[in-house]
């Protein structure tokens, strides 16, 4: 399946917007802003410097300044939280409209349930509101409906169109049993009809949980946000000492500083810039993980997933497409290839599975055709035998199946198995292929050689992995020597051959112990346990309720390759984060240079010196300052909101680009930006 | 002049290569490896013995610092019963007085947090008993404590899952039998060669070439000599210090008592890789100190040889560079080496009057010890360093999309918590204490001290405001040099220092080995190529950016209002 994207909105769509100005303002009540430290203090800057302004309005009072130095910085500061509460917002609106696209899905709906004693019969259909089936309650659906709740097939088998969730047109098929027997409340049935148990309780399905967390309102902080607010908490409150004791400073170099200068310093010196971008980054990583059709069930796994050091993949279906395919004839015995690729043909007429169905394409391709005939007699596979074949009426037997069971059925009757067959069979098991012995009457007359498929792109994968220090373990049911061959093809790590469910369950434990983080996908229910074992569990939307339970993201493409992108969305959250954080506190030296020789300048002209930047006054000095601060919050939403992008380049080479363009590049930023606004202030004052 | 900087760069670069070896041989002995030093087994066994303590016994973090901070306390209270009674007890044959209580309080604190803040003149203050079994003692003991806190650090970093971190009385008494002891041996007897005195006889006097008679003190004083140089402690015999012909009489002993200050810390950063087994990890934490290091002290000696400006705006030629406040026979740039030197690693003693060093000097001086991490105080240091090292790996451990990782554990809230609070804590304890005083200065210039705070200061203006910060900055680093030309004794000067040198010893020695306990208990992560190298070059240039961003950052505007601004003037 093409890994396919949820529709994406603009980052800045008029209607986004107009709800986040709205919330915007919303959010400046004390009691939403306290959440978050760093916009707190802005906020209550911004309170002072209103009364100073009401002050000198009232009082026509000029020592704190000019009063449209006053207003201007007012002004700015307010600009600056609402820029910053206009970041969370945008981010929460873009989630909101994901969500809302979902409610949609999720309206009331008729619901056929099933009463197993009924006003007239036994298992009587009646007709009721979706929300009011239980937990454990049996409804039916039939072509045409929408499923009303969150459920597990328990008879039947439908075609059902889940593009609400999913935004995949193509129907897929559910039944009973097996793997594929959840469905999604909301989606629809095409074809045939379903009876469906309720494994849910009311307002706490698949898509209202998604809703929940897609708004936010489930979001908690991450370990690593918390972590980070704390840092930025201790650089405020490092900056409130600072200029708390500037007062006394001043005071004794007799150097009068307005409120409004003061204020200013400490409102360039916080980390504002990331202070007020944090909660979008967090928001805009969970979008992000929507959008690539992943529900996660916290945002702390999908930070989780940037950490994550070894990948359990299965390997058919993620690694190699689903099935073998024949990729060569090898006769022996003296047989022609033409005859042999007959007899190969002949003996997979009947065979159903798709590497019988490969052997017919491999001789069609080689122009070899051949059709079904009344009188032929086919021998279908048995455990017993473990081969299959045809008896035709001119009396050819033809067989064909595993190695040892083609030689003891040759033995048996007295023949002997050719060397050179016995030479292909291990070479070809040696590289990785499964060998099909294929027996004319009792004499082997050649092998066929089947083979996996490496999907395209997989080692680039892996190789991408590799550098961004993940291990791949490829898991499956093949014996070791084939597994390995695969693994080494493939380019994976480490291999699990011969895989039985507790094997992959003993695999990240051990990899746990020594102090990794293990991200699988699985969709069975014996998948379950592991998915719940893992640090990072990912089921697919088509899996079991079971395993989706266990697991702590969902992907809604049913793509086993999608672990790959998760973990990289991790990391690009993780990444925002750091990034933005550099890039704020190396602002300060620049915002530094501009504001304290434009404090201390007109009580201590030599300090002139310090002036580098050769800003105009010091009003000048400190308006730009504060205006650069502002308008840095809104310039970097777009980058807070699409993530930074990563590049598996190593860790120290990571760090080496990050700290080039967000470090130093934090440095000289400010140094243009404050300049420039100081000469545009110039032709004002 | 040339040959001043050679002297300058041979001294640094002898104490570099000494250190090394020296580092290897304190790592051996952290190990247990038999050293040239095996012989102190049994005093180290007998001493055990009488404090019946069990040296197998291994200790957690928490238990490391109960014992430190016990018998830390202990030594308070002893010490102070010695000073406040010292003029009535024997050994004391010049006849000085007790101490003051509020005196006694900051002398006995300043000792036993290797800081030296000395608040009295040695020659009258002391007698030779409080010298010897006060200061001396303490000036052991305190450096001791660093290192066994380092140890316990050391221990914690090792890639092993553990709360048994070593036991802190075989680290403290170890750093004194192995390493302090006998270096300070080696040094006393060059000083005693060269003229330092070693006499329990009281004041001598001389009659000079002008004939008057001259009362000259004297005493044990080569040996609290060579362990206040190597112990980062910095607490002269002699009230001026190293500045002293008896504590200091020749180039060669300056050149001497100068690798004595820097030796150890250096030491240490080495011993942390050979005992760790990651010599790179040390080479780069080397690195970022000495980058920060020579930058800073090449500011100062240029500023120093250049002269003061504003005698050369006068006309005033300056041949041998500014010699205000200096001994002819170190000059200008060996003065200003062993003023950084003496800064950077809390150190705190002095061969020149810093009060009277270019302004440029003074915020050298003063930057390097709120820095108090480019090599840093015996011990002390490099858990300084590891503070700004673990906010280092948080910032970077995100920008390369990991949860924070050091050594193998990750870096959570909780680490976190404490290295902000002990980030917070020196520009707290700093800025704080400087508002305080120049709030008294302006609003109750007349109180009633010993010293009117209105007469605290000689300087008046950005230099005065300088003293003052220099004298916070000094405490809260456990520095304990001054700039001098402050009235600091009195209740307020005694009492305040007071308070900023125990929060400033104390607490950065519990937060970085809270945070190393912690961390050693944690699951341990093998490195991946994921994983951000802590001892990459480009992992140093970060480390050294969160330094410098945190302590200029918080300093900038009152280092503007004090050196720089005088800085600015004098051009």
């Amino acid at each position: 399946m093409s890994i396919h994207r949820r529709k994406t909105h603009g980052l800045f769509e008029p209607a986004l917007v107009n709800t986040a100005l709205k919330q915007s303002f919303v959010k400046l009540s004390p009691r939403l802003m306290v959440k978050n430290p760093v916009m707190f203090t802005v906020e209550i800057g911004t309170l002072v410097m209103m009364l100073v302004v009401i002050y000198s309005i009232v009082t026509g009072d000029t020592n704190e300044g000019p009063l449209w130095y006053n207003i201007s910085i007012f002004i700015v500061l307010f600009l600056t939280v609402l820029f910053a509460n206009f970041a969370e917002a945008i981010a929460e609106a873009r989630g909101k409209a994901q969500a809302e696209s979902l409610r949609k899905t999720r309206q009331d709906t008729p619901a056929k349930k099933i009463f197993p004693v009924g006003e007239m019969y036994v298992n009587e259909v009646r007709v009721v509101h979706s929300s009011e089936l239980q937990l454990g309650d049996m409804f039916e659906c039939e072509a045409g409906d929408i499923i009303p709740m969150d459920g597990e097939i328990v008879k039947g088998i439908a075609t059902i169109d889940e593009s609400a969730i999913t935004g995949e047109s193509a129907p897929v098929i559910r039944e009973a049993g097996g793997d594929k027997s959840s469905v999604t409340g909301g989606t629809k049935v095409l074809s045939d009809k379903i009876i469906v148990k309720v494994t849910t309780q009311p307002g706490e399905t698949f898509l209202d949980k998604m809703i929940a967390l897609v708004e936010g309102a489930n979001r908690q902080k991450t370990p690593n946000e918390i972590a980070l607010t704390i840092l930025l908490a201790a650089f405020t409150l490092v900056f409130i000492i600072v200029c708390v004791t500037l007062k006394p400073f001043a005071d004794y170099a007799n150097t009068p500083i307005t409120i409004a200068a003061f204020i200013s310093l400490f409102v360039c010196l916080i980390p504002t810039t990331i202070g007020g971008l944090l909660s979008a980054i967090g928001i805009a990583g969970m979008d992000r993980a929507l959008r690539a059709n992943v529900i996660a069930k916290s945002g702390k796994a999908v930070e989780t997933a940037g950490d994550v050091d070894t990948l359990l993949l299965d390997k058919t279906g993620t690694i190699t497409i689903g099935n073998r395919k024949a990729t060569h004839f090898y006769t022996a015995n003296g047989i022609g290839e033409q005859d042999f690729v007959e007899l190969a043909v002949l003996s997979s007429l009947a065979d159903e599975t798709p590497e019988g169905k490969s052997i017919i394409e491999l001789a069609q391709a080689k122009g070899i055709n051949k059709s079904r005939e009344e009188d032929m007699h086919f021998i279908n596979f048995t455990a017993e035998t473990r081969s299959s074949g045809v008896d035709l009426k001119d009396g050819r037997k033809i067989r064909k199946g595993a190695f040892d069971a083609i030689r003891n059925m040759v033995t048996k009757h007295g023949g002997t198995v050719p060397k050179e067959v016995e030479e292909r069979v291990k070479t070809i098991a040696a590289n990785g292929g499964t060998p099909l012995v294929v027996a004319l009457n009792n004499e082997a007359k050649g092998v066929i050689e089947l083979q996996d498929i490496i999907k395209p792109g997989m080692q680039e994968r892996f190789q991408r992995l590799r550098k961004m220090g993940v291990k791949t373990v490829m898991v499956t049911g093949d014996n070791p020597l084939t597994a390995k061959y695969i693994a080494e093809k493939a380019g994976v790590d480490d291999f699990i051959a011969e895989a039985k469910p507790e094997d992959k369950m003993n695999y990240i434990r051990k990899e746990q112990q020594t102090g990794k983080l293990v991200a699988m996908m699985g969709d069975g229910t014996n998948d379950a346990p592991a998915l719940a074992q893992a640090d990072v569990g990912v089921a697919m939307n088509s899996g079991t309720q079971a395993a989706k339970e266990a697991s702590n993201m969902v992907d809604m493409d049913n793509d086993p390759t999608k672990l790959i992108e998760v973990v990289e969305i991790g990391k690009q959250l993780l990444i925002t984060r750091g990034t933005l954080t550099t890039f704020s506190i190396a602002n300060d030296v620049a915002k530094y240079f501009a504001i304290v020789p434009a404090l201390f300048v007109a009580s201590i002209p030599a300090l002139q010196g310090l002036n580098i930047m050769n800003l105009k006054s010091p009003e000048s000095a400190i308006l730009s300052a504060v205006i650069f601060n502002a308008i840095i919050i809104p310039s970097l939403i777009p980058l807070a909101l699409r993530g930074v992008e990563y590049k598996p380049i190593g860790a120290s080479a990571l760090l080496r680009r990050n700290l080039l363009i967000y470090g130093f590049g934090g440095i000289i930023v400010p140094f243009i930006g404050i300049k420039l606004i100081d000469l545009i202030i110039g032709f004002f004052i | 002049m040339n040959t001043e900087l050679l002297g300058v760069i041979i001294t640094y670069v002898l104490t570099v290569l000494l250190a090394i070896p020296l580092g290897k041989y304190i790592a051996k002995t952290i190990k247990g490896e038999r050293t040239i030093l095996g012989f102190m087994a049994p005093v180290e066994r007998f001493i055990f013995k009488i404090c019946g303590i069990d040296p197998n016994k291994e200790m957690n973090w928490k238990q490391h610092l109960k014992a430190l901070l016990t018998i830390n306390f202990i030594w308070f209270i002893y010490g102070f019963i010695m000073l406040i009674t010292q003029g009535s007890l024997f050994l004391n044959p010049d006849g000085n007085p007790s101490q003051t209580p509020d005196l006694a309080f900051n002398t006995v604190i300043s000792f036993i947090v290797n800081c030296n803040l000395q608040h009295y003149s040695g020659e009258s203050g002391l007698t030779y008993l409080t010298q010897l079994y006060v200061v001396m003692f303490f000036q052991f003991v305190s450096a001791a404590t660093g290192i066994a806190a380092l140890f316990v650090l050391f221990k914690a970093l090792r890639d092993k899952v553990t709360d048994q971190l070593g036991n802190f009385w075989v680290f403290f008494v170890q750093s004194i039998t192995r390493l302090l002891l006998p270096l300070s041996i080696i040094v006393a007897i060059v000083l005693a060669f060269n003229g330092t005195p070693t006499s329990f006889e009281g004041k001598d006097s001389i009659v000079t070439l002008q004939g008057d008679s001259v009362q000259v003190s004297r005493g044990p004083a080569a040996g609290m000599i060579a362990i206040k140089q190597l112990g980062t402690n910095g607490g002269g015999w002699f009230g001026v210090n190293s500045a002293h012909p008896l504590e200091n009489p020749n180039y060669f002993t300056n050149v001497v008592e100068n690798i004595a200050i820097l030796l150890i810390p250096i030491a240490l950063v080495f011993a942390l890789g050979y005992y760790l087994n990651r010599r790179k990890l040390a080479k780069v934490i080397f690195g970022v100190m000495t980058v920060g290091f020579l930058f800073i002290l090449s500011t100062s000696v240029y500023s120093e040889i250049k002269g003061n400006p504003a005698l050369s705006k006068m006309g005033v030629l300056q041949p041998t560079g500014s010699m205000e406040g200096k001994e002819a026979r170190f000059g200008p740039a060996a003065s200003a080496l062993w003023g950084i030197s003496t800064t950077a690693t809390s150190n705190g003693s002095v061969n020149a009057m810093h009060d009277s060093m270019t302004p440029m000097s003074g915020a050298m001086q003063m930057l390097d010890m709120m820095i108090n991490a480019f090599y840093g105080g015996i011990g002390v240091g490099i858990l300084n360093y590891f503070v700004f090292l673990i906010v280092a790996v948080f910032i970077s451990g995100l920008m390369v999309g990991r949860t924070p990782e050091f050594l193998g554990r990750k870096i959570e809230a909780k680490e976190m918590k404490i290295a902000s609070v002990i980030a917070l804590l020196h520009p707290l304890l700093i800025l704080a204490g400087t508002a305080l005083s120049s709030y008294i200065i302006v609003h109750h210039p007349e109180a009633d001290w010993a010293v009117k705070p209105a007469n605290w200061l000689n300087n008046p203006g950005y230099h005065g405001f300088g003293e003052m910060l220099y004298e916070y900055t000094s405490s809260a680093a456990n520095n304990g040099s001054g700039f001098e030309g402050l009235g600091d004794n009195n209740i307020f000067w005694n009492v305040t220092t007071g308070f900023v040198l125990i929060l400033g010893r104390f607490l950065p020695i519990v937060g970085p080995i809270a945070i190393a306990g912690i961390l050693a208990q944690k699951k341990y992560i093998p490195e991946s190529a994921g994983t951000l190298k802590s001892d990459s070059y480009t992992f140093g240039l970060m480390t050294f950016a969160v330094i410098v961003i945190i302590a200029a950052l918080a300093f900038f505007p009152a280092l503007t209002l004090g050196p720089l601004a005088e800085h600015f003037s004098l051009k």
